[in-house]
């Protein structure tokens, strides 16, 4: 666990709240909450489902609206008012979503979604073969044969494999923050321990902040530097990971920590 | 896409209503090829020919012909030849006169009632109190039967240009036949002819043909305009939105077949041709496609695979055009053959109404229907004037219903059971 006080923020939030509906069905999902990520740092935000995870990460990558509350973008406030500057945004931040199978346009071959990476990075005009080898060279950082895969439709591959590209995807953007949400809760268990494996390794590789989003405290306590614990909207506790999952404050933390018998146990690794 | 058209075709469903639209199609365009008259030229004189093969008469004299089958045609002669009043006529006499109880008579019975009456009546005898007008009138219906059982035919005179006399060309007998492949004119309606004298099969056909067309016109329009504004209500939202969803219920709760005639009524006469028609059902039966592309774009647009082409730097268009399209694709396709439909339907509503397109140059179903309303086709018994539209009309709508619901089972297959 390394010590981040003094590293560079790269995205912080004040006051962020997101409400969803009108009238008597109005219900804050993320509800006026603070953080700070810095350059480097792996996060975890755990909470159970329905605690507002999706909602705060759709907002931190500018899919849908900050009803109130600021955020700020490597010590600037964020400007998305624009298209174009929401292109450049996202040149910044990516994200990993939590079902593979939904996250492809199946009426597309796969390769179509590596080739819109290198155009974002702006190597849309290389010839072929250079392509080919960026996209060979990416499919090997997490263990796949670009060769077996290319003209192959999204359905033809395994959950494994389809959010295997899409780190493979990550490694050719290269951003500055990726946000994976859930990204281990639809596959198989073989799968699991590896794709964490690929995003420490992202992190450890390019110094990308990795915002982590489970519903799993023991997976959180295992990889990340800092956890967020989210309940009904609201940060609970948040802090170095060592310190809130030993040394709970929360009762909703304990409530999650005593879910997970196994916690204070050796960690055996074939069950993440 | 090649794997849901596959998909398509081991639906039962599907086939079944493929295969009568193709055999509806197949006929619109060979039928003209084979019969290549004017389907609106009025080929009888008068209204209403019954179904049949139509022999010219003159013709038919006129024939040389060398067949003499031993068949007795008096019998048949009779049956038709002895009308209803001097069938009761007879049993009249025979009851009183000729003392026979009236229970042994029976009047539907030609031959019988024939045979009664040479056995009883004898013109000679002198019935008491009876007038002389009524004796002859019976002589003379004695006469008119013992014509029609004679066999001896019928002569053919010509008439002599000079000195205006008759003189026998030629005759024939009760059992002289003609074979009908010999007449050089014979004409068939498999469905009869129209008020106007027109053949109503040829008509029908090319009725069909245009009414298809109308419902095409219409359903493409409908389904443009349905797609556009759905689309941009469910994939932009917010102020949009919230303006289309506005007009497109205002549109449903004035029903859109109310609007339909009220817009026809205001289109001049002149103007209204079918492909007018065809327009005007299509601007106003969009707004249930609206609806439905508009929530089926809502539940698309935060899908995940729309969100990683955002994030992606796609721009909207293209975000509508690959992320959004392909996946309504199927369900586009199931509404416009469902516009199509109730587009033919709307049409023929419309005609019977007398809103239909006025034009004396093309027939639609619609206008068959109104046409043989307008002459009371369906309170003279004359089925064929009308019967064979409403079968189409329920043919093609069948059809393409029964091609939705195979669709409708692939797309969605939780409904199958
Ligand atoms: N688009 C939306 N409209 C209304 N309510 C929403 C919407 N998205 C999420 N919610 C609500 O916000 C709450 C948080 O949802 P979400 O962020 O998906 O939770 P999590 O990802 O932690 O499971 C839930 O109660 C959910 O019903
Ligand atoms: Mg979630």
């Amino acid at each position: 666990m390394r010590d981040f006080n003094n590293a560079k923020p790269c995205l912080t939030g004040k006051g962020v709240t997101k409400t969803f509906g009108f009238g008597d069905k109005k219900m804050n999902a993320v509800d006026h909450v603070d953080f700070n990520f810095h350059e480097g740092e792996f996060v975890s935000i755990v909470g159970e489902s329905g605690s507002g995870k999706t909602t705060l990460s759709k907002m931190l990558l500018g899919l849908i609206s900050v009803t109130e509350g600021q955020i700020d973008f490597q010590g600037k406030p964020r400007d998305i008012s624009t298209n174009a500057k929401k292109k450049e945004y996202w040149k910044g931040i990516q994200a990993i979503f939590q079902d593979p199978f939904a996250s492809y346009n199946m009426f597309y071959k796969i390769d179509s979604v590596l080739l819109d990476c290198l155009k974002m990075r702006g190597d849309g005009s290389l010839p072929y073969e250079k392509k080919f080898e960026l996209m060979t060279e990416a499919c090997s950082f997490v263990n796949l044969k670009f060769a077996e895969l290319t003209n192959k439709y999204p359905f033809e591959l395994s959950g494994g494999q389809m959010q295997r590209l899409m780190i493979a995807r990550i490694f050719l953007l290269k951003p500055k923050i990726l946000l994976a949400d859930e990204p281990t809760s639809m596959i198989d268990a073989c799968s699991r321990a590896t794709i964490l494996d690929m995003l420490l390794k992202l992190r450890d590789e390019i110094n990308m902040t990795i915002i982590f989003i489970t519903h799993d405290i023991g997976l959180a306590y295992y990889v990340s530097d800092t956890v967020y614990i989210m309940e009904h909207g609201k940060f609970v506790e948040y802090g170095p990971a060592d310190k809130v999952i030993l040394n709970p404050q929360a009762p909703y933390t304990k409530r999650l920590i005593n879910d997970v018998p196994k916690i204070y146990e050796e960690w055996d690794l074939t069950t993440v | 896409m090649k794997n849901t058209i596959k998909q398509a075709f081991h639906s039962s469903k599907f086939v079944t209503g493929f295969v009568i639209f193709m055999f509806v199609l197949v006929t619109i365009f060979v039928y003209p090829l084979i019969v290549t008259r004017d389907p609106l030229e009025m080929v009888g004189q008068g209204n209403f020919f019954k179904p049949g093969t139509y022999v010219a008469v003159s013709d038919v004299v006129g024939t040389n012909s060398n067949y003499r089958l031993n068949v007795d045609t008096s019998a048949a002669k009779l049956e038709t030849g002895l009308s209803v009043e001097n069938r009761a006529m007879m049993a009249d006499w025979l009851e009183k006169y000729g003392e026979v109880p009236a229970s042994d008579i029976d009047v539907t019975d030609a031959e019988s009632l024939v045979a009664l009456w040479n056995e009883k009546y004898d013109p000679k005898t002198v019935i008491k109190g009876m007038t002389i007008a009524v004796r002859n009138q019976y002589m003379r219906l004695n006469n008119q039967i013992q014509h029609a059982l004679k066999d001896s035919g019928v002569i053919i005179a010509e008439k002599n240009e000079e000195t205006g006399e008759l003189e026998e060309a030629k005759s024939y007998d009760g059992r002289e036949f003609v074979n009908q492949g010999d007449l050089p004119n014979t004409q068939t309606f498999l469905l009869g002819t129209d008020n106007f004298g027109r053949d109503v099969l040829t008509e029908l056909v090319a009725a069909t043909k245009v009414s298809l067309g109308v419902g095409i016109i219409a359903g493409v329009i409908a389904t443009i305009i349905g797609l556009i504004l759905g689309l941009l209500a469910g994939y932009v939202g917010g102020f949009v939105d919230n303006l289309i969803t506005f007009i497109t219920n205002l549109f449903t709760v004035i029903p859109s077949f109310v609007l339909l005639i009220l817009i026809s009524y205001s289109v001049s006469e002149s103007a209204r041709g079918t492909t007018m028609v065809g327009i005007l059902i299509g601007i106003t039966a969009w707004p249930w496609t609206t609806r439905s592309v508009r929530s089926q774009v809502i539940s698309l647009r935060n899908r995940d695979h729309v969100n990683l082409s955002k994030l992606s730097g796609h721009s909207m268009m293209r975000i509508v055009f690959t992320d959004i399209l392909p996946y309504i694709a199927s369900y586009v396709v199931m509404a416009f053959i469902l516009q199509i439909s109730s587009g033919i339907l709307a049409e023929a509503q419309l005609s019977m109404l007398g809103l239909g397109p006025s034009t004396t140059t093309t027939a639609t179903l619609g206008l068959m229907m109104n046409w043989a309303t307008q002459y009371s086709a369906h309170t003279s018994g004359t089925w064929w004037a009308y019967f064979p539209v409403i079968l189409v009309i329920a043919l093609i709508s069948f059809s393409l219903n029964l091609m939705n619901t195979g669709l409708d089972q692939i797309f969605n297959p939780q409904l199958r059971d």
